[in-house]
């Protein structure tokens, strides 16, 4: 420990720290713009900027680290006037339309401004001109709202360890954008959105899909179905100001009841048929002599990095759809049929965690009923906007149950939010199936749990040592598939999702400022809202979900039949045309 | 390979011969002609001159006595290029290929000096001074380009003449680094690259440093427009930097180190890939050198066009391959440096002066200089001054003396208005500090900085605030964008700058630039953005009213700013003869034959066409 | 935004391809070797096109945007290729004091571009650089190897006469 004095107050923080963490040690919050925990710490932006004693010049600190006996000012008029002159220089460099932003009300540097009472055009000057690029179907950049705070850089290449975007020139001219200013569509970006949730402004933002689903909600000919995937129920509410970790699920039924869909159901249900063929699949790999070890398939953001990065693993992803193409595949067929409805007139809607769902409804070979599984996929912001504009009291509304037969699902399906959550969901059933003796299963297997990027557990299956490891954000897949590749691990099973911590942390979720990730595990208190779930729930395990059972009986046949593979599940390829 | 001192003194001995001729004066029968192979006479054609003489020496059978030596700068570029011959010690100045044929027949052959050729100041009647007695050198004190201009740099040989790798020697064999640290801390060396840090401490940080790995980096990215110190170091004398390096290697514990240098150095670099080599060569790069098992290895990197590479941690960013954006300090090189390791760097001229340290011993070194800044100090002289060049002279010189004496004052009959020093970080001083001793501390406390050693002259036909805008115009184009008060900053400050030159600014104006200088400086990640509103402030400081003038007055005292320029015709002067309205592009000028003329403001471009073709100079701009 | 990719067809050949790789090989387990590399690139197809940073992106097992970032931070690398003569006027301290601002105006005027640009028959290519270093003979500038020193405005006309 140090002992430091703040603002004259003494106290001791550990060694190490930073000005930043050891301030908020002692009750101060510091505002940063540019500091993004463990990715980017940077020093770019100097909002953060204190007195030091005896230092030359204010020092940031975010990236300063404290020594014994240091005192710290972080609130003199020297500071507070440098803070607000930033805030005005960046300003003067910004598109301010913030009446109607999307990122209003949610947008770090108005915030500040507000705090600071900035004058708006204070600096006045030259701004760069700028094109929106809105080339990829799940996103778009306006620059012209850009702090080059470098957040979505860091998301880009060191968490997912891609780097399709990245700064460009030098000086005033620096841009944010992909090599040539070429269109982020032309890029073997994936989709997984992780740089719009770091974006502190609105210059990332998602393609809003919202005006699609109400045109459809409107069109008395259409049968619009929604489904919400595990993850959505686990962050809505804080779009709604209630606590990160706040389990929302009724609220979120009955909110989307209230925008007018004609069915509410749950990916839930789609995510326990997921197991049921991923299950079946992997032990037919194991005991067929298959390719292994076999990797999940749930995560499109994980699909396209695989497709785009390591062509080679391929062959490795289980053919399985993702639970939320499963869900439209089986809506547009069996539902379709056992209701009678011309899946020509069903619009299958999906409330997501995650931008890479909706470049997934348009991939091929996902059409099960002969036209999209998935007609829009909307986030979980888009829905939250979706309630607000409806005026709907969300905090206000009582919780209510998904409709039958597509709303059911057990405990294993919901904690697919999870990084570990696919793998031990899979594990349960896999293990009944080749033990046969359901008594035994054992239903917990919390080595898979947790937020590490990597993980790794060994199970005795039946007398068979089973190998797996799971590995959530991609920098830590790509570190992963490399030790396969070296042949340094004999792994039978892999979940990879594309997203640190998985679904809950998805790009789709509800945005936290950076003050809140910098002192707060969003994942871990998302995920826990699931396990809650997971524990709550009197079915365990997937295959004992009655509705599923009905849909094998009644129209499926067997996991893996030859009817499941129609439907269910897809294909991959290499993408050797996209710029790396 | 040299693997013993007597082996190092041998190759010493024989080289000596060499260099007697032009070292000491000797006559025996050879005389050495020195031709300028830097820049500055490159540029100016030295290498066709080298040619020449060398057939004409041919063709008149002088090959056995004269030696022909392309060295590196003299310092006196403006009269370039310029060839020295010895024993005499006779200075031939802006040579023309055509002078050769005469100078060796007359010189060379029968021993009569050229005097029309000789640079004027040299020639006293029938006597002939030598060099050193010039104006220009006879204040220099030359301790950082003691061989510059007097050895050949691609001859390690020569090198060695003069004591070369004698301080590698000593320091392996007698020294511990602790001993090597505290001399250069008992020498009071600080470093040359502008920041003025005491190099010996810098050296104390990185050996206290524990890590198996660390590096030795040398700053050669000169990148202040109108210095040249380094370059010239690099080309004159590139061993003395090679061998510094290995010497602040085994002080800090480092076996590799990098220099890098401007790519748009390319004579620096080919000197430095030779000297690298012939060191390899010798043994005094490489493993176990004389056999003490102190292993040292340098490699080259360029940089690319990026001024901010010249902060320390832009520099090693940048030899990591990324852009060359600064990182936040701490943690400082000395502990995490390049590629996570501790470092050291410093700057081309502060390791020209480390073998002299060591060699001479530190008192040598701190008997030189004011008290708080030791040794010498190498300015690039340049801008409105007769002898543009390299001088270096003991730190409390004052700039009256490198101006009026080594400088040889303003051409032209005109007033000094100004001297900039340290480039883009750097300010301008006016005449009232004219006679302050030059050293860290006054050029600080005056709104300036010593900086790499730029030295500009500016008379009376400069602008001021355009001076500022020129210098802020360069931040804005070499930020590297990383952090917002330089970025953005830096650029608000130009366009008020803009405003103010073209007439558009207000007193307000002047009063938001300032406060937004002192905000960058506080606030901008790096010493570059830290610097960059300097030159703003020292104007500001103390040429406020011109900035009034500007401002209040519309109108631009020196005459540069185009947008407050008035074209006017005096009609005392005017004869009416209609040439300048016959001339003018656009128009702008009528008026009755044979009675004066008048120019339409508002049609007027400001080309300048009229001015220059009036016979009656009676067309003038204010 | 506007692809920057050169409108000028990439005219590479097996030889340089060769050649860059050799450069590659002989760099890759260096430390930093980027920007060696980079550098030798531009020596070798005179300047950096995308298909060019592709491939050293794909050699080096790095991004190409990361390669682009790098190449548009530093005035030496340039994405588009240069004149047949390369016209570089020197704008440090000592040239500009000297009126070499006015030195780069005539020449854009006269050859109809701006600083960066080139002519369109390929013919010269036109940048302002910073210190060159021969601040004795200022103002300065350069034309591939050629250094012209001491210029008045009235200079140029002569000089580009030389190349044309």
């Amino acid at each position: 420990m140090v002992n430091i004095k703040i603002n004259g107050i003494e106290c001791s923080v550990p060694e190490g720290s930073t000005i930043l963490e050891a301030a908020r040690l002692a009750g101060i919050r510091i505002p940063t713009l540019c500091y993004l925990k463990d990715i980017n710490a940077i020093g770019a932006c100097r909002i953060c900027v204190v007195e030091v004693k005896g230092a030359r010049s204010l020092v940031a600190a975010c990236v300063y680290p404290v020594n014994e006996g240091m005192e710290i000012f972080t609130n003199t008029p020297k500071v507070i006037n440098s803070r607000r002159t930033t805030l005005e220089l960046i300003l003067s460099n910004h598109k301010k339309e913030c009446l109607s932003c999307v990122r209003s009300g949610n947008c770090e540097l108005q915030a500040l401004c507000n705090e600071y009472g900035v004058e708006e055009n204070f600096y006045e000057g030259e701004n760069p001109a700028v094109e929106i690029d809105d080339s990829a179907v799940h996103m778009s950049r306006d620059n012209s709202k850009c702090i080059l705070c470098r957040r979505c850089v860091a998301a880009c290449s060191v968490t997912q360890g891609i780097g399709v975007i990245g700064a460009n020139e030098r000086g005033f001219a620096t841009q944010i954008a992909s090599a040539f200013d070429m269109p982020l569509a032309d890029t073997a970006c994936v989709s997984c959105g992780q740089c719009i949730t770091a974006c502190p402004t609105g210059a990332l933002t998602e393609k809003d899909d919202t005006q699609k689903v109400l045109d459809a909600i409107a069109d008395p000919d259409k049968f619009v179905v929604v489904q919400a995937a595990p993850a959505v129920r686990a962050s809505l509410g804080e779009a709604f100001g209630l606590p990160i970790g706040t389990n929302v699920e009724g609220k979120m039924i009955a909110a989307m009841r209230r925008l007018g869909f004609d069915k509410v159901f749950d990916t839930n249900f789609s995510a326990d048929l997921t197991i049921m063929e991923e299950a079946a699949e992997f032990i037919d790999r194991v005991q067929n002599g298959g390719k292994l070890p076999m990797i999940t398939s749930c995560s499109p953001g994980w699909i396209r990095y695989c497709e785009n990065y390591f062509p080679d693993f391929i062959p490795n992803l289980s053919t399985c759809k993702s639970p939320q193409q499963m869900f439209g595949s089986v809506l547009k067929t069996y539902y379709a049929q056992k209701m009678g409805i011309n899946p020509d007139n069903i619009v299958s809607v999906s409330v997501m965690p995650c931008t890479a769902k909706k470049y997934e409804i348009g991939r091929d070979d996902q059409s099960a009923a002969g036209v999209p599984d998935l007609d829009i996929s909307i986030t979980t912001r888009e829905l939250a906007r979706m309630i607000k504009k409806a005026g709907i009291m969300f905090n206000d509304l009582p919780d209510e149950v998904c409709d039958s037969p597509l709303g059911t699902g057990t405990g294993a399906a919901v904690i697919f939010g999870a990084t570990g959550g696919v793998m031990e969901a899979a594990l349960r059933t896999a293990v009944w199936t080749l033990t046969g003796k359901p008594d035994s299963t054992p239903i917990e297997f919390k080595e898979v749990r947790g937020v590490e990027g990597i993980k790794e557990a060994t199970y005795n299956v039946n007398g068979m040592d089973v190998k797996v490891a799971i590995a959530s954000g991609l920098a830590n897949a790509k570190a992963l598939l490399k030790k396969v590749r070296a042949g340094e691990a004999d792994y039978q099973f892999i979940e990879i999702m594309a997203c640190p911590g998985g679904c809950v942390n998805g790009g789709g979720q509800v945005i936290q400022p950076g003050y809140v990730r910098n002192f707060t595990d969003i994942r871990a208190e998302r995920a826990k809202v699931l396990y809650g779930l997971d524990e709550a729930n009197t079915m365990r395990c997937s295959h004992e979900n009655p509705d599923i059972q009905t849909l094998y009986k009644e129209f499926l046949g067997e996991p893996n039949s030859h009817k499941a593979h129609d439907i269910l599940h897809t294909s991959y390829k290499a993408r050797p045309d996209l710029y790396r | 390979m040299i693997k013993t001192i007597d082996e190092l003194n041998a190759v010493k001995e024989k080289s000596a011969e060499v260099v007697k001729t032009r070292i000491e004066g000797v006559d025996n029968g050879v005389r050495d002609v020195l031709v300028c192979g830097g820049t500055g006479c490159t540029s100016s054609g030295s290498a066709n001159i080298i040619k020449k003489l060398e057939e004409e020496l041919e063709k008149n059978g002088l090959t056995d006595k004269v030696n022909v030596i392309k060295t590196g700068c003299f310092g006196l570029c403006a009269l370039g290029p310029i060839m020295i011959v010895y024993p005499e010690g006779t200075f031939y100045s802006k040579m023309e290929v055509d002078h050769i044929p005469e100078i060796v027949e007359s010189h060379l052959k029968n021993g009569v000096p050229v005097k029309k050729y000789l640079y004027a100041e040299t020639v006293d009647g029938d006597n002939i001074k030598s060099l050193n007695e010039t104006a220009f050198y006879a204040k220099q004190h030359r301790v950082a380009l003691r061989n510059c201009g007097v050895i050949s740099p691609e001859h390690v040989e020569e090198y060695i003449a003069r004591d070369g790798y004698q301080a590698l020697y000593k320091v392996l064999t007698t020294m511990s680094p602790d001993d090597v640290i505290n001399t250069m801390i008992a020498s009071g060396l600080r470093g040359r690259g502008g920041g003025g840090f005491p190099t010996g401490l810098k050296w104390k940080f990185a050996k206290a440093s524990v890590n198996e790995q660390k590096y030795v980096c040398c700053n050669a990215d000169e990148g202040d427009p109108g210095a040249f110190m380094d370059r010239s170091v690099l080309e004159g004398d590139p061993h003395s930097v090679i061998e510094a390096m290995a010497i602040a290697g085994y002080a800090i514990g480092a076996n590799q180190g990098y220099i890098y240098v401007r790519a748009e150095y390319p004579v620096a670099i080919e000197r430095l890939e030779i000297a690298i080599k012939q060191a390899e060569e010798i043994g005094m790069l490489g493993d176990d050198i004389f056999g003490t098992g102190f292993s040292f290895r340098l490699g080259l990197r360029l940089g690319a066009g990026a001024f901010v590479c010249g902060e320390e941690t832009a520099l090693m960013t940048s030899i990591e391959g990324n852009r060359g954006e600064p990182r936040p300090r701490p943690p400082f090189p000395a502990v995490k440096g390049l590629f996570g390791k501790p470092t050291i760097l410093n700057n081309v001229e502060t390791y020209a002066n480390v073998c002299q340290i060591i060699l001479n011993g530190p008192e040598w070194f701190a008997a030189m200089g004011t008290e708080k800044s030791k040794g010498t100090k190498v300015f690039a002289l340049g801008g409105k001054i007769h002898n543009t060049g390299l001088v270096e002279v003991p730190m409390g010189t004052t700039l009256r003396e490198v101006i009026e004496e080594i400088g040889g004052g303003i051409p032209n009959g005109k007033k000094f208005k100004a001297a900039q020093t340290g480039g883009p970080s750097g300010g301008c001083i006016p005449p009232q500090y004219l006679d302050i001793p030059i050293d860290y501390d006054n050029l600080i406390s005056i709104g300036s900085m010593m900086g790499s050693g730029g030295l500009i002259v500016m008379d009376e036909d400069n602008c001021m605030v355009d001076i500022a805008k020129f210098f802020l115009d360069f931040t804005v184009d070499e930020s590297c964008g990383k952090c917002t008060p330089c970025r953005i900053g830096t650029k608000r400050l130009y366009e008020i700058l803009t405003k103010i030159t073209q007439g558009k600014a207000t007193m307000e104006d002047l009063d938001k630039m300032e406060k937004l200088c002192y905000y960058i400086k506080e606030n901008a990640l790096c010493g570059l953005g830290q610097t960059a509103p300097n030159p703003v402030l020292s104007t500001l400081r103390y040429f406020k009213d011109e900035y009034i003038a500007h401002v209040k007055d519309k109108r631009c005292p020196a005459g540069v700013c185009k947008d407050l320029l008035q074209i006017r015709i005096d009609p005392e002067k005017c004869k009416g003869c209609s040439l300048c309205s016959k001339k003018c592009p656009v128009g702008a000028i009528s008026g009755e034959i044979r009675s004066p003329f008048t120019i339409d403001q508002s049609k007027c471009i400001k080309c300048g066409v009229c001015m220059s073709n009036c016979k009656f100079g009676a067309i003038s701009k204010a | 935004m506007a692809f920057k990719k050169s409108a000028v067809p990439f005219a590479g050949t097996a030889e340089q391809k060769e050649r860059l790789m050799a450069v590659i090989a002989e760099h890759k387990d260096d430390k930093g070797a980027l920007m060696p590399i980079l550098q030798k690139a531009q020596e070798i197809y005179g300047y950096l096109p995308i298909e060019v940073q592709q491939m050293i992106a794909d050699a080096m097992e790095i991004s190409l945007e990361k390669v682009y970032g790098v190449v548009t931070f530093y005035a030496q690398f340039s994405i588009n290729p240069k004149g047949k003569y390369k016209i570089s006027v020197c704008l440090g301290t000592a040239c500009y004091v000297k009126g070499s601002g006015d030195i780069y105006n005539k020449l854009m005027e006269k050859l109809g571009i701006s600083g960066g640009e080139i002519t369109p028959d390929g013919k010269f290519s036109l940048d302002a650089c910073r210190c060159i270093g021969a601040c004795g003979l200022a103002p300065v500038l350069t034309v591939n190897e050629d250094v012209y020193g001491r210029l008045t405005v009235d200079d140029v006309d002569k000089i580009l006469e030389k190349y044309n």
